[in-house]
């Protein structure tokens, strides 16, 4: 038996009535353990304007690299307060905020071990399937071994690669642009 | 729940059919110019990282989450509707205990939004969010208004088809879904830029609704039914190793 998944549409302007209820913007608590981090971008479309109506949704292991989800049971401990999953919308300015941890290496093609990354999920009017992209972390020296950023034409890497944010320890920059001058590289997951 | 190690290579989730889903530039949607990536996606052979997802408990649901007539003091106004449906992937099987997200105008076409300005009525009785989770068979229920049409901005006398949207996570980060639900025998359909950007004029037709008996509620609610295809997992992970995309 094969069916065919349903066909995508997009979340539309008023994505907030339905989705808002589940931001999650912080996932660091009590128990959490791993270096916090804050990571902040702005969305801009092919004419460099900022995207006020998008949400952003993250998935990511924790920071000793295992996922809160019964496939990974990896011998990796799991933390009861840290399910992995943020959601925020971009304001009237196109910003959207995370505070998370740094996840830990989670293994990848070939069983070679993946830099740290946060897996990204990007929705909004405009775009009638949502984008998949990742944010990896600057001058961690595993990028340069990392699969999935080997997949991709060495001039647009940077794109997937936060950058810190001048007098603001433990802050990065991950800014989205859609299409255009440095087009942020995007998957088909 | 896999055995094997997590360094062996894992199954993937079946990427969809061509023309299934929408183009993503699709210029009858005027929002899509300027907003679709102009490089092609990069292929990304399925890893940990795709195959987990978010895993929601029913603690964040309340009771009345999934009776969108039911969350303020009156009756909202407009016909009231049953939606129900199965969740399924596309080998068939039921996705079980996920998180069904629904939002929705009310019967005027209107959105009790900011950046709604379309000049009909809100209702004080009608927010037009609901959630649920599936059941161990993959089934949702929603007890609603029939959402109204609206008119938009794309095009000169642009009306959007009454929808319904969901959002579904399914059970990995490869398996989320955000779509419309259309309703049977609306005229607009034919009309619709997001509609008509899906190449497939069998996947067009699966986004329609069914009026179905046996859901329909007497003195009470008309019955829709909707079933949502989420994709299914490879059963090898053979496709995990096409080579990178120059």
């Amino acid at each position: 038996m094969s069916l065919q998944t349903t066909s995508s549409q997009t979340v539309g302007p008023y994505l907030h009535i339905g989705l808002t209820w589940l931001i999650n913007a912080d996932l660091t608590g009590p128990g959490i353990t791993g270096d916090t981090i804050t990571i902040e971008g702005c969305i801009t479309d092919g004419d460099g304007k900022p995207v006020t109506d998008a949400l952003v949704e993250i998935w990511q292991a924790n920071a000793a690299g295992r996922y809160a989800h019964p496939e990974d049971t990896r011998n990796l401990p799991l933390e009861a307060g840290f399910r992995g999953f943020g959601r925020a919308p971009t304001d009237a300015a196109g910003m959207f905020r995370f505070t998370t941890i740094k996840p830990g290496r989670v293994p990848g093609e070939g069983g070679v071990l993946q830099a740290p990354h946060i897996n990204v999920t990007i929705f909004m009017r405009g775009m009638l399937a949502h984008l998949f992209s990742r944010i990896y972390f600057p001058d961690d020296s595993a990028n340069a071994t990392d699969p999935v950023l080997a997949r991709v034409a060495a001039d647009r890497r940077s794109t997937l690669v936060a950058q810190p944010i001048a007098g603001k320890p433990s802050a990065l920059e991950w800014n989205v642009r859609l299409q255009g001058a440095g087009e942020t590289v995007f998957f088909d997951v | 729940m896999s055995t094997k190690p997590a360094t062996t290579p894992v199954a993937g989730y079946r990427r969809n059919d061509r023309g299934t889903q929408p183009d993503l530039l699709y210029p009858p949607y005027a929002s899509t110019v300027k907003r679709a990536p102009s490089h092609p996606l990069v292929l990304l052979p399925a890893s940990l990282s795709e195959v987990t997802g978010p895993v929601f408990g029913f603690d964040v649901l309340k009771a009345t989450d999934h009776d969108l007539t039911k969350q303020h003091a009156g009756d909202p106004i407009g016909e009231r509707i049953v939606v129900s449906g199965r969740v399924l992937d596309t080998n068939g099987r039921p996705v079980t205990n996920t998180l069904v997200e629904v939002w929705q105008a009310n019967a005027a076409g209107r959105y009790p939004h900011q950046r709604d300005q379309h000049n009909a009525p809100t209702d004080p009785n009608f927010t037009g969010a609901g959630r649920t989770q599936t059941d161990s068979e993959g089934r949702y229920r929603f007890v609603t208004i029939r959402p109204g049409e609206y008119p938009w901005r794309n095009h000169y006398n642009a009306w959007r088809p009454a929808h319904i949207h969901f959002s579904l996570f399914g059970p990995a980060f490869s398996t989320r879904l955000v779509t419309q639900m259309y309703f049977p025998g609306d005229p607009l359909l034919d009309y619709d830029p997001m509609v008509t950007s899906i190449p497939d004029e069998r996947a067009r037709r699966r986004l329609v609704s069914v009026f179905d008996w046996e859901t329909t509620i007497p003195e009470q609610a008309l019955g829709y039914k909707f079933d949502i295809i989420l994709r299914g997992r490879d059963e090898t992970p053979m496709e995990n190793y096409l080579p990178a995309r120059s």
